[in-house]
C-alpha cells in the first residue's frame, strides 16, 4: 500500500532523512517511533505529500504530492500539536467534511461516542478548546471519513482514560482495513497498538520489526488492586480510570482497555510500596459495533 | 471550484475574527467619519469642493495607508498560519494546491476590498442624506483605482509570504519591499534628478514602473488632468499616454504586477515544502 524507494530530506545541510525504503501494507498497524529529530514527521510529511524530497513515495502507486486530492482523500490525519485555527469548530467540521465527502453527522457522532458533545461548542473558535476536546475533535473528523490510512502523531497523547478506551474501539474497528501509522516518541505508549514497530534516528529506520499481536484493540482486562492505607492521590488517580471504590479507598475494581494495559500499569507502578494485592486479567473484546 | 471556494470562505472567516480586521475596517470607516466630521466636503482645493475633495483626500491617505497594511497583514497571516502548524493540518486534507493558493488569494481580497469600499459607499450615503451632489464618475474610478491597489499589494504579499520561510523574515521583506517602492516616488526621483544622477527618462520610467506612484499620479490626474502639479513628467506621461490612456494604464499595469507576482509566488509555493 504504501512504498518509500530511496527517500532522502535535508534542510539546508542537515539531512534529515537518509535513503529510506520502507513497504507498508494493507491493514498493518505499524508504530513510528524515535526520539526528538529523527524524523518521524518529516516522514509523515512526505507520505502526506507536504514535503518536497529526492525518491519517491507512493500510496497505493500514486503519488502524494502529484495526485494531492486522489489521494488524501483516503487519508486521515492526527497531528501531534493541534493547529491553532481561529475558526469556529461547526466550519472546520463543514470545511473538513465538504472537502473529504463525508457526512457532518458522522463526525458529530464520533465524537458524541469519544465523550465530546459538539452541539455547545460549535459557535467556539477552534483554537479555545481544551487540549483534550480539540484532540477529540481532530480525531472524529480523521475516523469519520472512509479512509484506508490512518496517520496519527501521538493521537491519545491528551485523551482522558475513557477516551482512550473509545479511541482504541474505534481503530478496533477499522483494523481490518485500513492501514496505521502511529508516530510516538514512546513504544510503551503506542506497544499494544500496533503489529510492527519502525524505529527511526538520525533520518534512517534502524529497527524494523513485527510484534506480538495476542490481545485484540478491543480486547479489556478486569483489574482488581487492593492496598494497605488510604491515600487520596491512589484514589483520584483510580476514579480517573473509572475504577469502583468496594470499600474505604482500599479495594478497587474496574476494567482496563487491553491496548492500555502498559500505561495502566506505569501508573500504578507509582503506588507501588501501597499495594498488596494486584490482579489484571484478560476478559475477552469489549468490542462494541 | 468547490475547493477554491470553501479556501476563500475559510479564509474571509478566519479574517473576520481576527484583529488585524477590525482595526483595518476601523481605520478606513474611521478616515470617511473624520473627514465628513472635519467638515472637508465645505473646504475647496484647486476648485474641488464637496464629495470630490473628501474622496480626493480619502483616497490620498488610502494610497498612504493599504499598500503597507496589506502587505504586513497578508504575511504575517500566511507566514504565520505556517509556522504554527496550520498548513500541516489543512494542507493534509485533500484539497488541491491551486484552489489552496487561490482560494486564499480570492478570501483576503474580498476582506481586504470590502472595508475600504464600504467606506467610500458609507462616503456616498452620508454625502446623499445631506443633499451633497455625487461625483459617480469619479466614485467609479476610484473603486477601481482601490480594487486594484488591493489586487497588486495582495499579489506582492502572497509572493512575499511564498518565499518567506519566517514570519519575521516576511515581515521585513514586505517592510523593504514598501519602503523601496516609497523611495522611487516622484518627489524622491526629483531629488535625484536635480542632482544630476539620473537622467529625466530613466527617471520617469521608474516612477512609472512604480505602483505606488502609478496610484498616486493617477488619482492626481483626477482634479489635475494636466498633471500640472507633477511639472515638466507630466509632458512624457500624456505623450506617451494620454489623459484617457494613463488611467486605463493605471489600472491595468498594476494588477498585472498583482497577477504576476501572485502567479510566481503560485509556483514557488507548489514546488517547495508546504508547511
Amino acid at each position: 500500500m504504501i512504498r518509500f524507494d530511496n527517500v532522502a530530506k535535508s534542510f539546508r545541510k542537515s539531512r534529515v532523512l537518509d535513503a529510506i525504503n520502507l513497504e507498508i501494507g494493507l491493514a498493518e498497524r505499524v508504530a513510528l517511533i524515535g526520539s526528538n529529530g529523527a524524523g518521524k514527521t518529516t516522514l509523515i510529511r512526505c507520505l502526506l505529500g507536504e514535503y518536497a524530497f529526492s525518491g519517491r513515495v507512493t500510496i497505493n502507486g500514486r503519488d502524494p504530492r502529484l495526485e494531492r486530492t486522489a489521494v488524501l482523500g483516503n487519508i486521515g490525519f492526527v497531528p501531534q500539536l493541534p493547529p491553532p485555527l481561529k475558526m469556529p469548530v461547526s466550519q472546520l467540521i463543514e470545511f473538513s467534511a465538504a472537502l473529504c465527502g463525508t457526512d457532518p453527522a458522522k463526525i458529530h457522532e464520533l465524537a458524541a461516542r469519544l465523550g465530546l458533545d459538539l452541539a455547545p461548542i460549535l459557535s467556539r473558535p477552534f483554537v479555545k478548546l481544551s487540549g483534550g476536546m480539540k484532540q477529540k475533535l481532530l480525531i472524529a473528523i480523521a475516523l469519520g471519513r472512509e479512509a484506508k490510512l490512518l496517520i496519527m502523531d501521538e493521537p491519545a497523547a491528551n485523551l482522558d482514560p475513557e477516551a482512550r478506551k473509545i479511541f482504541f474501539e474505534l481503530l478496533a474497528e477499522r483494523q481490518d482495513d485500513t492501514t496505521m501509522l502511529i508516530s510516538s516518541h514512546r513504544l510503551n505508549e503506542v506497544s499494544a497498538l500496533v503489529n510492527r514497530v519502525i524505529e527511526m534516528d538520525m533520518g534512517k529506520v534502524v529497527l524494523d520489526d513485527r510484534v506480538a499481536d495476542d490481545v485484540s484493540l478491543s480486547g479489556q482486562f478486569a483489574c482488581r488492586i487492593v492496598i494497605k492505607r488510604g491515600e487520596a492521590a491512589f484514589a483520584k488517580a483510580m476514579q480517573a480510570w473509572n475504577f469502583r471504590d468496594l470499600g474505604d479507598g482500599l479495594k478497587w475494581e474496574g476494567v482496563v482497555p487491553g491496548p492500555d494495559r502498559l500505561r495502566f500499569m506505569g501508573m500504578t507502578s507509582r503506588y507501588v510500596a501501597l499495594i498488596s494485592d494486584y490482579s489484571l486479567e484478560e476478559t475477552g473484546s469489549g468490542r462494541s459495533q | 471550484m468547490k475547493q477554491l471556494w470553501l479556501t476563500a470562505k475559510l479564509d474571509i472567516v478566519e479574517s473576520l475574527r481576527a484583529r488585524w480586521f477590525q482595526v483595518y475596517s476601523l481605520v478606513f470607516g474611521g478616515i470617511v467619519a473624520l473627514l465628513f466630521l472635519f467638515g472637508l466636503t465645505e473646504s475647496r482645493v484647486l476648485g474641488f469642493i464637496g464629495l470630490s475633495r473628501l474622496l480626493v483626500t480619502y483616497i490620498q491617505l488610502t494610497m498612504a495607508i493599504l499598500p503597507i497594511f496589506v502587505l504586513i497583514t497578508t504575511v504575517r497571516s500566511v507566514a504565520g498560519d505556517r509556522e504554527a502548524g496550520v498548513y500541516e493540518y489543512l494542507l493534509s486534507l485533500p484539497v488541491s494546491l491551486a484552489a489552496w493558493f487561490w482560494g486564499k488569494i480570492l478570501g483576503r481580497y474580498i476582506v481586504i476590498f470590502l472595508p475600504v469600499f464600504a467606506a467610500m459607499v458609507l462616503a456616498v450615503l452620508i454625502a446623499l442624506v445631506r443633499g451633497i451632489e455625487v461625483p459617480w464618475g469619479m466614485f467609479g474610478y476610484y473603486t477601481a483605482l482601490l480594487a486594484v491597489m488591493c489586487a497588486c499589494f495582495l499579489g506582492l504579499g502572497m509572493l512575499i509570504s511564498a518565499l518567506a520561510r519566517s514570519t519575521d523574515m516576511a515581515q521585513g521583506a514586505a517592510f523593504v519591499v514598501w519602503l523601496t517602492l516609497l523611495l522611487f516616488l516622484d518627489l524622491i526621483l526629483l531629488g535625484v534628478m536635480i542632482q544630476g544622477k539620473v537622467s529625466p527618462e530613466v527617471a520617469v520610467t521608474v516612477a512609472l514602473a512604480n505602483p505606488l506612484q502609478v496610484f498616486r499620479t493617477a488619482a492626481l490626474a483626477l482634479f489635475d488632468p494636466q498633471l500640472i502639479v507633477l511639472g515638466p513628467s507630466a509632458y512624457v506621461i500624456l505623450d506617451l499616454f494620454g489623459a484617457t490612456g494613463y488611467k486605463v494604464f493605471a489600472v491595468i499595469y498594476p494588477t498585472v504586477v498583482g497577477v504576476a507576482a501572485a502567479t510566481l509566488g503560485y509556483q514557488l509555493f507548489k514546488r517547495g515544502d508546504l508547511p
